[in-house]
């Protein structure tokens, strides 16, 4: 395992910008990653679209955090109210040390046992010394960072049940096994899927604030493209990364200035009244549908640099936003993306 | 053309060249002679320092990605880890046994193994039943599909280790412009494989080709091995020149094009310039296997494979599910060890037991204990549908919409769903139980009316289907659509009275076996033969209203179960 995990380490990954197409599918990471409070992205589509290579792409993508050094959730050095147990406790005595540590992007494989989900007994120091000490699991390690399931539809039940307990708390609170441990948990969901294998059980579907599509490239030169690109990085990774890197850095660039301007992007009466009405029209349920939408459009309004929210900016993101949360016949999966462009074009115009 | 055995020998040297760039081979091929000696051939085109490791079929999780060694843990007294399968095969081959009935989840850390690169794959599929295959997740991702059943023997020379060995260290050097690149890609599309990794893959095995003959350049020919090899069983329409309408294409990569109407691309194949493309396509076609094409008519189901490897149902329940306690059992073969519980079981002999050096626990196997999981088992609602003319000529129409109704029930308590419809002769099964109500209800839009009411076979083979889903461990709830005017008796021979006696006979078995059932009368008017029926059955029984949509919503709402 340590052996298998060393030699990913060392694999570099396909670089972001260098994805063909697929635009909503990126612009979807990008705002997650802008404003992770926006409830995690769900990318449904066929086979080989490059999913899970956007996503994996992702961790390299995005700006390296702090963290407190030795924090096995990887607490943020800045934030002390949203400190795990441990770096509380230890906090008066000693000074705190940090560390630059790459956001975590962890995946979360479709067969994974409870254990290694949220925590069990360490079996090394049960074993050797006989403590009782706790083995983080993967919610530890996706503090702060994205938590991705691929196929996320074919996850069994009481996996999902747990993350969605989690994902709503912010807290991963474990009791089993004789321990009793509470430590932060928060992440971004990422779940991706092929809508041909299974559906999605609506409860986690609608914990996700946004849910794009991925085709297929319908046309030649795309296709063309895409498998140029590939056999290119195959060749040549280091390379083909190196290549890239200034697109890459450009586009961190814009995450990191959108997220600092992102408090200060103003949603005006008008923008409220675009996305209010966009969901009366298409009949969503709650009000969870309007306040993603807009906090998805601040979010592209400060990655164009805009301080204020328009249609421009809600028009983007409203598809993704909205297309999982119509009140409908869930059979009607493949019309959601027409009835919410429809929409869009009756109340922004066209 | 190349015999199937030639091309065969030709796959195993190209995969050999590179393993984990084409990701692997799916043989198909019972085991025997041809098999064997095409798995001998591989052995010699391998590099000595290429591990080969076979994977058996309920590989344990901590065996197939590593984990802890329990027995050398316990000797040593400090944690021992083991590495996993996919660990020791990196950098060379894992062949899968039985690939056709690996267990979902095994299958899904074998493609997050293709996608990470590193290892080759060789799916050892012995499916016998046209639908009885690996994952198709799985299968997109390995390069080679071959099918070994007309191969006896291999006449060409034995593979040459050093060549092959040449040809990967060579393959870093070869290029490919863009002309191949494109005559690759426009195959593929005129071929209706939808999955852009074919080409992907195909390239590499041109390069490997390429590689192979020492050049440095990939050529047409170098295309055309691939194309073959690659596409060739992969194809789902032989048209040269027509795309598949795009809707169809994303939505269905296996299926032929059903509905030549849709909307076209405007970036059809014919408005680049593919000056190879041609040749290309006249290789592949050539190789393209008779008889594969016309099993696309048999729609996509037959097509597509099994995502979920249905096979590998009966998984121990001590492997999934909710953790419910412990009982004593060895640790090992899907079992987990539950460790608090063995060590209590341990405690009390401690000072019985000679303690040993370091005053270590001593733990014996009588003390092992297992953790024991409840898996919740699912519902599987078999929807059995009366599409004769009687209730085509009324209500068809509205009994769709009732099913559909149903269907969002299922949708939201994750029942799987299964269809049935019968008419004229017999029944037919539409939709093995799927989770996909996508699918389901694209067959239902499908479902074409029309002839006798045989209700017997109707229930009859929802009978079978429901005792399978049984045997899977799931519950299986019948919901019957009919208006109960059974005209066609189970020999095929018309007359109501014993056609109504068959459903009737047919109906009691339900109840006896106590399987859940629901009667959806679609008749204009309630029709005390549905309603005998039902009570035959055992079964609810709800009549239709007429038209309005929300008192058919409500009454369909009540009957749904639980």
């Amino acid at each position: 395992m340590t052996g298998l995990r060393a030699s990913l380490a060392t694999r570099p990954v396909f670089p972001f910008s260098a994805i063909v197409g697929q635009e909503e599918m990126k612009l979807g990471l990008i705002v997650a990653a802008i404003d992770p409070g926006i409830g995690g992205v769900l990318i449904f589509g066929d086979r080989g679209t490059g999913k899970s290579t956007a996503v994996r792409a992702l961790a390299s993508l995005l700006p390296p955090m702090r963290a407190i050094e030795g924090c096995a959730y990887a607490c943020d050095p800045g934030a002390s109210s949203r400190w795990c147990q441990d770096c509380r406790e230890r906090q008066p005595f000693e000074p705190v040390r940090s560390k630059t540590i790459p956001v975590p992007v962890v995946d979360l494989p479709l067969g994974a046992t409870e254990d290694r989900v949220v925590g069990a007994l360490d079996l090394e120091q049960a074993l050797a010394h006989g403590v009782k000490a706790f083995e983080p699991g993967l919610l530890a390690r996706a503090n702060r960072g994205f938590l991705y399931i691929d196929e996320a539809n074919l996850l069994e039940d009481h996996i999902v049940d747990l993350l969605l307990d989690v994902a709503a708390s912010g807290e991963n609170l474990v009791e089993r096994e004789g321990l009793s441990i509470r430590h932060p948990a928060r992440f971004v969901l990422i779940g991706s899927g092929n809508p041909e294998e299974g559906e999605l059980r609506p409860q986690l579907l609608d914990r996700f604030g946004l849910s794009v599509d991925v085709r297929t490239p319908e046309d030649l030169p795309t296709r063309v493209d895409v498998v140029r690109r590939r056999d290119a990085f195959e060749r040549d990774p280091a390379g083909f990364t190196a290549e890239w890197a200034k697109h890459d850095a450009r586009l961190r660039r814009q995450i990191v200035l959108a997220r600092a301007a992102l408090p200060t992007v103003g949603a005006p009466d008008a923008a409220l009244e675009s996305a209010a009405r966009l969901c009366i029209r298409l009949g969503t349920d709650g009000l969870r549908g309007e306040l993603t939408l807009i906090r998805a459009a601040r979010a592209v309004a400060a990655l164009d640099g805009d301080s204020v929210v328009d249609d421009r900016h809600i028009r983007r993101v409203a598809p993704a936003a909205l297309r999982h949360r119509l009140r409908r016949n869930p059979l009607d999966d493949a019309v959601a993306t027409t009835r919410v462009e429809r929409a869009i074009e009756e109340i922004l115009g066209a | 053309m190349n015999s199937p055995g030639a091309d065969a020998a030709l796959a195993c040297e190209l995969f050999a060249v590179d393993p984990a760039g084409t990701g692997g081979v799916w043989l198909r091929a019972g085991p025997g002679p041809a098999r064997d000696a095409w798995l001998a051939r591989l052995r010699a085109a391998l590099a000595d320092d290429m591990p080969v490791r076979k994977l058996p079929l309920n590989v344990a999780d901590d065996r197939l990605l590593g984990g802890l060694d329990l027995a050398a843990t316990l000797r040593a007294g400090r944690p021992v880890t083991q590495p996993g399968i996919l660990a020791e095969a990196d950098g060379g081959v894992l062949l899968l046994a039985m690939a056709e009935r690996l267990p979902p989840l095994v299958a899904a850390h074998l493609t997050g193994a293709l996608d990470r690169g590193g290892v080759g794959m060789v799916a050892l599929d012995e499916g016998m039943a046209e639908d009885e295959r690996p994952s198709a997740a799985l299968l997109d991702r390995l390069a080679f599909h071959l099918d070994l059943a007309d191969v006896t023997g291999f006449d060409e020379p034995a593979p040459d280790a050093g060549r092959i060995a040449a040809a990967r260290n060579r393959l870093g050097q070869v290029v490919a412009d863009d002309a191949v690149v494109a005559a690759l890609c426009g195959t593929a599309m005129q071929l209706g494989i939808a999955s852009i990794r074919a080409p992907v893959l195909a390239l590499r095995v041109a390069r490997a080709a390429c590689a192979l003959d020492g050049r440095g350049s990939i050529s047409m020919e170098d295309a055309a091995i691939a194309g073959r090899l690659v596409f060739a069983r992969r194809a789902t329409q032989m048209l040269a020149g027509e795309p598949m309408p795009p809707e169809e294409a994303a939505e269905e990569p296996r299926e032929a094009p059903s509905d030549p109407n849709e909307t076209t691309s405007d970036d059809a194949p014919e408005d680049v310039e593919i000056p190879l493309a041609d040749i290309l396509l006249a290789a592949v076609q050539a190789a393209i296997p008779a008889g594969l094409l016309s099993q696309i008519s048999f729609g996509p189901e037959k097509m597509r494979g099994r995502s979920a490897g249905r096979a590998g149902k009966p998984m121990p329940s001590a492997r999934q599910g909710r953790p419910i306690g412990s009982r004593r059992g060895k640790p090992g073969s899907g079992a987990r060890l539950h460790l608090i519980e063995t060590l209590k079981a341990a405690a009390p002999w401690q000072k019985l037991r000679a303690t040993a050096p370091g005053g270590r626990l001593a733990i014996r196997r009588d003390d092992f204990r297992v953790k024991l999981f409840k898996q919740r088992t699912g519902t599987t609602t078999v929807f059995v549908v009366d599409a004769s003319g009687s209730a085509a000529l009324t209500r068809l129409a509205e009994t769709k919409g009732a099913v559909e109704l149903l269907l969002a029930d299922c949708y939201v308590r994750r029942d799987e769903v299964a269809l049935i419809a019968f008419r004229g002769q017999g029944a037919e099964l539409l939709l093995p139980p799927t989770q996909s109500l996508v699918r389901a209800k694209r067959c239902l839009a499908g479902l074409p009316g029309g002839g006798g009411t045989p209700v017997a076979h109707g229930i009859d083979a929802a009978m079978a289907l429901a005792q399978t889903i049984t045997f899977g461990g799931r519950t299986a709830i019948l919901t019957l659509l009919t208006d109960g005017r059974a005209n066609v008796a189970r020999d095929g021979s018309p007359g109501r009275a014993r056609a109504e006696a068959d459903a009737l006979s047919a109906a009691g078995r339900v109840r006896h076996a106590k399987i859940a059932a629901m009667l959806i009368d679609t008749s204009p008017r309630p029709n005390p033969a549905a309603a005998r029926l039902a009570g035959e059955m055992g079964a609810r029984y709800v009549a239709l209203p007429y038209a309005n949509a929300d008192a058919l919503s409500r009454a369909v709402r009540a009957a749904a179960p639980r």
